[in-house]
C-alpha cells in the first residue's frame, strides 16, 4: 500500500493487517482504534467493489490467531463458547439436548464453506435482523463476554444488540465469548426457518424455543423469533404462558397472536410485514409442535 | 496511532502450502485467498463469482475443508494447507471425482465446476459413500446456472464406480464434452482469466440513479491525486459514442452524455493500475446529479414524454400476428378464458461476471472477451472506435455461462476505447453487483390473453397483447416483441387468431435476450388459459392439449403449413403416464394431509428455432494440413451448452473420422468464419448445418487427392491448410406481411412437462417434487448434452416461477437474488423425442430455449391443482400465494 499526503499536514500511514497470537496485543490495536475481522464472512461482502480498508482505520485486528477465544467448554453452571467458534465446530460438538436449537441454525448458516469460516461471536456482532444464530442465543439465554484493556464486561445478549447494525461493543473492547447457563432439569430446544429456497437463504421469519423442565413440566420457556423485527424478540407473555404447562402436552394450542406483539414485521424484497405477521405465528406453532414432540 | 505502532506486526510473511508445495507470500495479509491464488500463485483455476461467499465459485480446501477463498484474508492461511482445482488431478491426469464429472457430463459452461469438485472433495473424504442429501448438503453452498444440478449430484453419487467416458463419439454418441477435461482441471481461460499481469485495468462509475442529469467535475484532479490512476474517460472521449443490436437502433451510448438513463448507466470511466482502481470509492468521484422523475412500469411509459427522441408513448417496438376473424367467435363461443399475468425482472446471474481485455498492436486492436457474439461486437467495436472492421480482431474466451445475457456489448467497449487511447492491455472484470446493475434482463411482461374452444373441445380462437418492459436501451427489444406475437397461442391448431407485443422503454436496465425472448412470459398466460378451458369443457387437461396439438401439415397462425418435424403429440404421449400417475398419487397424498396439498400441472411450448424471419446465415469452415491433421474453424461460440462437442460430432460422423483427431479453433473473428450468434437456439440446427457442408464440401475435395501421401506436395494457405471445406447455411424463411403471415422459421422445436409440486398452505410455500419433460429435438446429437440442457431451462423455469425477481438497487447480489440451489430441484424425467427437420444437420431442430418454456406453467398448474389459486404476479412468492390462499379462504 502506498502513503499519500494531504495538502499540508504529515504523511497519513496506510492501514495495516495485523494477526496477532497474544491477547495483549490484540487488544492494544483495539485499543488504537483497529477494526475488527474474523471469520470475514460477512467483512469482504460489505466490501465488494469497494476497498478493503475503510476510510479512517488504522488497522485491521484478524483475531483468528487467538486459541483462547475458540472452542467449547463445559464450566460449572455454564457452557462457554469462545467467539471464534465456528459453525461446523459448533454442530459437530458433542452438545447437551439444551443446545439443539443452535446446532440446527449451525447447520443451516449459509453452505458448508461459510459454517466452516463463520463464527458465532461475527454472527452477533454484525446484528443483521436477519441472524440466525440470535434466536436461537436468547432461547438459550445467552450473554457475552467482553474484552478490553480495562478489563471484562459480561452483558445480557438482549442488551448487546441494540439495533439493526448496532451493538453496545465499545471502540476499544472484543468479543470473547457467549456464555449459556445450565438448566435447572432436562432442557431441550429447537429452531424453525422459512426461507423462499433451500440452501445458502436469508430467512423470512425463524424462530428459537428453549424449554427447562423440572419433572413434568416447564420450569423456564424462551422462545425467540428474528426477521420480524429490528432485533429479534422473545415473546414474554408466551414464554408466560407455557411456564407451569407439562412438557409433552400439545404446547402449539396455547399459542396466541396476542403473544407476538412484541414483533414490528416491515415489507422487505423477501416477504410482505403483512405475511411475516401471519408466518410468524405459523413458524412459533410449529416451532412449539417440535418442542412438544 | 502509537498503540498500534507499539505492537509487534505478525506475520509479514504468510507461509503457506498450496497442491502440496510449500509457498510463501509476502504482501497485505488482508487480500483475499482468490485473488493471491490467482493472481499471484497463477492458479486460475479458482473462480470468483460475487466475492461474497453467495456463490461458491471459489471454494477450495483449507485444511481439508471447504472454504470460501473469496472470504478468507490470506494472512489466516499461515501454516495452513491449500488444496484448489489444480491440485485434484495433476497437469494432464484427471482424477476419478473429475473422470465421473466428465462422464456424466456434470460441467456445462464449466465456471462453477472447479467450486463443485472441491466442495464434493471435502465431502468424500469425510464419507466415502454419501447419500444424495449428503451430496447436496455439502455442495450446497455452490450455485450452477447452467446444469439443473442434477448430473453434478449423480457424477459424485457415482465417483466410486465412474460411467464409461466416451471420447469418440459420432452423432446421437453420448460423447463427452470436448473442452471437458480443460474445464474440469481448471485450465480452461475464461473472461478474466486472460488478463495479462502488467495489464492496466478500466472501471466505470454508474449512475445510482434511475434519472438523472449529470455533470462530471474535475476529474483529472481526482485522476492526479491518486498515484497509479492514468485517465479518466467520459462521453467525449468516445468516437462514435452509440452501439445497438439493430443496424438502425444505436441508442445505448459507451458513456453517458450528460443524462443517465437507468440505475447502472456507465457515466464515467477510469483507467490506471489494478489497485489504484480497485482503490477508488465511487462516491468519492466528482459527479453533480439533479435526479429527475423515474419512468418505472409500462403505464408510466404510455403516459411519460419519450426517453428517446422521437419514440411516441415510448414505445420501441409493436408487433402482431393476425389470422381469420376473432371477433365472431369469441361472440359465439361455447367456452371462453380470459386470464392476465405479470412477470418481473429476471437477471441471466451467469456465475462468471463480465470479463475481458484488450491491446493495441499498432493499428490494429485485439480484444478477447466472453461473448456469444464475436461478429457482432466486433463490428460494432470497430464503428464505436471509427476503426475499419478488419482492424479490430475480436477472440472470445471461454463463457461462463450467458443465457443470452452476454449478446450484448459489456467490457468491450472501455477495454478497447481504453487499450486504443493508452496503448497498453487494458483488462475489466465486473464485479457482482455491478454485473447485475448494468447487464440487460428478461422482459417484465403483462401478458392478456382469451382463448376459446367449441362445444367439442376444438380451439377456435386467440386474443392476446403482451406489454413488455424493455428498460432504457433497445437492445433486444424488438426481437422479444416479434417473437412474442408468433409463439403466443401455443402448439395448437388455432383458426382465428389476433396476437401482439408492445415494448416500452422505462428507466429500468435495458431488457435484452434471455433465454426464450419472450415466449416464455407469454407461454404463462396462454397455459393458464388452456387449464381454464379444459375445466370449463370438463375435460382432462392433457387430453385437451391433445386434441388441439398441432400435427404435420397443420398450419401455424402465422399461415406457415407445417412439413414433418411436428413432435408435439409424441411429447405428450411420453409424459401422459406421469401425468396420470402423479394426478393419482397427489389424490391420496392430499386426503391425508389437510394443510399440505400436492397437484400436478402440465404446459405444451414451440419455439421457432434461429432469427424471426431474419436471415441468419453460418459459415464454418474445416481444413486438412498436409500431414493429415483436421481443424474445424469455428465462429460460433459455446457457451456452455455444448456447441463445441456437437459440432465436433457432426463434422467426424460426416467425415468419417474419430472425433478426437479434429483440432478446435473457436470464435475468432481472424481465424474463423460468421457462425452468428449463439442464440435463438441455433447453433445445432444452423451452424450444425454448415458444419455438416463443410466436411461434406472437403469429402469431396479429398476424394479428388489420389492419397493422403499427395496433401504433403500441395501448397498451404495462410492457416496451414492444403484443402479447405467450406459450409454454409441459413434457414429458409420469409418476411412476415403487415399481418404477421409468412414462414418465420424453418423449423420448430415442441416440448412437453408435468410438474408434481407440493404446496404449504400456512406458509405459501412451494416445493417441486417431480418433473417429467419431453422434447422434440429432432435429432439429438448428444443425448446427454440434452438432457443437460433440459435440466438447466428446468432450473430456470423453477427460478423464474418460484423465486427470481430482480429489483433495481435492492437485489444487486446473489444473496437477495435467489437462484435455484441444489435443493430446489426437483426428481427430473427426461423423454426425447426425434421428429427429424429436413433443414437441420442429421434432422437436429434445436433445445437450449425450448429446455424452458413449459416449467412455469406447468408448476402453476400444480399450484393451482393444489390450492385453487392462481397468482398472477410471477414469481410466486410465498407472501403472493398464501396472500391468494387467504383470500380463498375468507379467513385472516
Amino acid at each position: 500500500m502506498l502513503g499519500s499526503r494531504t495538502p499540508s499536514g504529515p504523511e497519513i500511514l496506510p492501514p495495516r493487517y495485523a494477526r496477532p497470537r497474544l491477547l495483549d496485543e490484540a487488544l492494544a490495536l483495539r485499543h488504537g482504534g483497529a477494526q475488527i475481522i474474523a471469520g470475514g464472512t460477512d467483512f469482504y461482502p460489505a466490501r465488494v467493489g469497494r476497498p478493503l480498508y475503510d476510510r479512517d482505520v488504522p488497522c485491521v485486528l484478524d483475531l483468528t490467531a487467538l486459541a483462547e477465544l475458540r472452542g467449547i467448554q463445559d464450566e460449572a453452571g455454564c457452557h462457554r463458547i469462545g467467539a471464534l467458534t465456528s459453525w461446523t465446530e459448533i454442530a459437530e460438538a458433542p452438545l447437551p439436548a439444551q443446545f439443539y436449537c443452535l446446532q440446527a441454525v449451525a447447520r443451516e448458516v449459509g453452505g458448508r464453506q461459510i459454517q466452516n469460516r463463520g463464527t458465532i461471536g461475527g454472527n452477533l456482532c454484525n446484528a443483521s435482523p436477519a441472524a440466525d444464530g440470535v434466536p436461537a442465543l436468547l432461547a438459550l439465554g445467552a450473554e457475552i463476554e467482553l474484552l478490553s484493556r480495562a478489563g471484562k464486561r459480561v452483558l445480557p445478549l438482549s442488551e448487546f444488540i441494540r439495533g439493526p447494525r448496532q451493538i453496545a461493543l465499545r471502540a476499544d473492547e472484543i468479543a470473547s465469548a457467549v456464555v449459556i447457563p445450565k438448566p435447572k432439569g432436562a432442557a431441550h430446544s429447537s429452531f424453525v426457518k422459512l426461507g423462499a429456497r433451500k440452501y445458502l437463504v436469508i430467512s423470512i421469519v425463524m424462530a428459537a424455543g428453549y424449554l427447562d423442565v423440572v419433572g413434568s413440566r416447564i420450569a423456564e420457556a424462551r422462545i425467540a423469533v428474528g426477521a420480524c423485527s429490528p432485533v429479534a424478540q422473545r415473546l414474554p407473555a408466551l414464554e408466560a404462558a407455557l411456564k407451569g404447562e407439562v412438557a409433552i402436552s400439545s404446547l402449539s394450542r396455547l399459542v396466541k397472536p396476542e403473544h407476538l406483539a412484541p414483533l414490528k414485521p416491515i415489507d422487505d424484497v423477501r416477504a410482505s410485514a403483512e405475511y411475516r405477521e401471519e408466518a410468524a405465528l405459523t413458524v412459533v406453532r410449529r416451532l412449539l409442535e417440535e418442542l412438544s414432540a | 496511532m502509537n498503540e498500534v505502532s507499539a505492537v509487534q506486526f505478525s506475520p509479514d510473511t504468510v507461509s503457506l502450502t498450496v497442491n502440496g508445495t510449500a509457498r510463501a507470500y509476502r504482501g497485505d495479509g488482508l487480500r483475499r485467498l482468490a485473488d493471491v491464488l490467482r493472481d499471484d500463485f497463477g492458479l486460475k483455476g479458482t473462480k470468483i463469482g460475487c466475492n461474497a461467499g453467495d456463490c461458491g465459485a471459489c471454494t477450495v480446501l483449507m485444511d481439508g475443508a471447504q472454504i470460501c477463498a473469496c472470504l478468507v484474508p490470506v494472512g489466516q492461511c499461515d501454516g495452513a494447507a491449500i488444496t484448489s482445482v489444480e491440485g485434484l488431478g495433476g497437469a494432464s491426469r484427471l482424477s476419478d471425482l473429475q473422470r465421473s464429472f466428465l462422464a456424466h457430463g456434470a460441467a456445462q459452461c464449466g465456471i462453477c465446476t472447479p467450486g463443485m469438485l472441491m466442495a464434493a472433495s471435502d465431502l468424500l473424504t469425510r464419507s466415502s459413500s454419501p447419500s444424495r442429501s449428503e451430496v447436496e448438503d455439502a455442495l450446497g453452498g455452490v450455485l450452477c446456472r447452467c446444469t439443473g444440478y442434477q448430473k453434478i449430484v449423480e457424477a459424485v453419487l457415482d465417483v466410486a464406480r465412474p460411467a464409461h467416458i466416451v471420447r469418440d463419439g459420432n452423432v446421437g454418441a453420448r460423447a463427452a464434452k470436448v473442452d471437458g477435461p480443460a474445464k474440469l482441471m481448471g485450465t480452461e481461460r475464461y473472461g478474466a482469466d486472460g488478463i495479462p499481469a502488467d495489464a492496466l485495468y478500466v472501471r466505470a462509475i454508474r449512475s445510482p440513479h434511475p434519472c438523472a442529469k449529470f455533470a462530471p467535475g474535475n476529474l483529472e484532479a481526482f485522476v492526479a491525486a491518486r498515484p497509479g490512476l492514468v485517465r479518466a474517460l467520459t462521453a467525449r472521449d468516445v468516437p462514435f459514442n452509440a452501439y445497438g443490436i439493430y443496424p438502425n437502433i444505436k441508442d445505448q451510448p459507451v458513456l453517458a452524455d450528460g443524462l443517465a438513463r437507468y440505475r447502472g448507466d456507465p457515466l464515467v470511466a477510469f483507467v490506471g493500475t489494478r489497485e489504484a482502481i480497485e482503490a477508488i470509492r465511487d462516491e468519492e468521484v466528482p459527479i453533480t446529479y439533479e435526479p429527475l422523475p423515474a419512468i418505472v412500469g409500462v403505464d408510466a411509459a404510455k403516459a411519460a414524454s419519450p426517453l428517446h427522441a422521437g419514440r411516441d408513448q415510448n414505445v420501441l417496438a409493436d408487433g402482431g400476428v393476425t389470422c381469420g376473424n376473432i371477433e365472431i367467435v369469441f361472440g359465439s363461443a361455447a367456452h371462453v378464458a380470459e386470464v392476465e399475468y405479470e412477470t418481473s425482472f429476471v437477471e441471466h446471474a451467469y456465475i462468471e461476471p463480465e470479463a475481458g481485455w484488450a491491446e493495441r498492436k499498432g493499428d490494429t486492436l485485439e480484444v478477447h472477451v466472453s461473448t456469444q457474439n464475436p461478429f457482432q461486437h466486433r463490428d460494432d467495436l470497430a464503428q464505436i472506435l471509427n476503426l475499419p472492421k478488419q482492424a479490430v480482431r475480436l477472440i472470445s474466451s471461454a463463457v461462463g455461462g450467458g443465457f443470452g445475457g452476454k449478446l450484448d456489448l459489456n467490457v468491450h467497449p472501455l477495454v478497447a476505447l481504453a487499450a486504443w487511447l493508452c496503448d497498453k492491455p487494458v483488462g475489466y472484470i465486473y464485479t457482482r453487483p455491478e454485473s447485475m446493475a448494468a447487464s440487460t434482463k428478461r422482459h417484465p411482461a403483462r401478458v392478456k390473453a382469451k382463448a376459446a374452444c367449441d362445444a367439442s373441445g376444438k380451439l377456435s380462437a386467440f386474443w392476446s397483447h403482451a406489454e413488455l418492459d424493455t428498460g432504457a436501451y433497445a437492445s433486444w427489444g424488438p426481437t422479444v416483441a416479434n417473437r412474442v406475437p408468433v409463439h403466443a397461442p401455443g402448439p395448437y391448431i388455432v383458426p382465428h387468431a389476433k396476437t401482439r407485443g408492445t415494448a416500452y422503454f422505462t428507466n429500468c436496465p435495458p431488457s435484452g435476450a434471455f433465454r426464450g425472448f419472450g415466449v416464455p412470459q407469454s407461454a404463462i398466460a396462454s397455459e393458464a388459459a388452456m387449464d381454464t378451458l379444459a375445466d370449463a369443457l370438463g375435460t382432462d387437461w392433457l387430453d385437451f392439449r391433445r386434441r388441439n396439438a398441432l400435427k404435420a401439415g397443420d398450419k401455424t397462425i402465422t399461415g406457415q403449413v407445417l412439413d414433418d418435424s411436428v413432435g408435439i403429440v409424441e411429447t405428450i404421449d411420453a409424459v401422459e403416464p406421469y401425468w396420470r400417475t402423479w394426478n393419482n398419487a397427489a389424490a391420496v397424498f392430499n386426503a391425508g394431509s389437510p394443510r399440505v396439498q400436492q397437484g400436478v400441472g402440465i404446459a405444451c411450448s414451440w419455439y421457432g428455432i434461429g432469427n424471426t424471419s431474419l436471415s441468419n446465415p453460418s459459415e464454418m469452415k474445416i481444413g486438412i494440413a498436409p500431414d493429415g491433421r483436421i481443424t474445424l474453424y469455428c465462429g460460433a461460440v459455446d457457451i456452455g451448452q455444448g456447441s463445441n462437442t456437437v459440432l465436433t460430432q457432426i463434422a467426424a460422423d460426416t467425415l468419417g473420422i474419430a472425433a478426437s483427431d479434429i483440432k478446435l479453433v473457436m470464435g475468432d473473428t481472424a481465424l474463423t468464419l460468421d457462425a452468428g450468434k449463439t442464440s435463438a437456439s441455433r447453433q445445432t440446427f444452423v451452424t450444425g448445418k454448415a458444419c455438416e457442408l463443410a466436411a461434406l464440401d472437403l469429402k469431396a475435395k479429398l476424394a479428388q487427392v489420389k492419397d493422403r501421401a499427395a496433401l504433403r506436395n500441395m501448397p498451404v494457405d495462410n492457416h496451414g491448410d492444403v484443402l479447405t471445406g467450406h459450409g454454409r447455411f441459413d434457414p429458409p424463411t420469409t418476411m412476415l406481411d403487415e399481418k404477421g403471415q409468412g414462414v418465420p422459421y424453418a423449423c420448430y422445436g415442441f416440448a412437453t412437462q408435468v410438474a408434481l409440486v407440493q404446496v404449504d398452505l400456512d406458509f405459501g410455500t412451494t416445493k417441486v417434487l417431480k418433473i417429467a419433460a419431453a422434447h422434440d429435438v429432432g435429432k439429438a446429437v448428444n443425448p446427454q448434452q440434452v438432457e443437460g440442457q433440459i435440466h438447466g431451462g428446468t432450473a430456470q423455469g423453477i427460478g423464474l416461477a418460484l423465486m427470481e425477481e430482480y429489483i433495481p438497487g435492492r437485489t444487486e447480489n446473489l444473496h437477495d437474488y435467489l437462484i435455484p440451489t441444489f435443493g430446489d430441484m426437483p426428481e427430473m424425467i427426461c423423454r426425447i423425442i426425434e421428429a427429424p427437420t429436413q433443414h437441420g444437420p442429421y434432422g437436429a431442430k434445436g433445445v437450449g430455449e425450448p429446455a424452458l418454456i413449459s416449467t412455469a406453467p406447468a408448476i402453476f398448474g400444480g399450484i393451482y391443482r393444489a390450492t385453487g389459486v392462481r397468482v398472477t404476479k410471477i414469481p410466486v412468492l410465498p407472501h403472493r400465494l398464501r396472500a391468494a390462499i387467504r383470500a380463498k379462504e375468507g379467513t385472516r
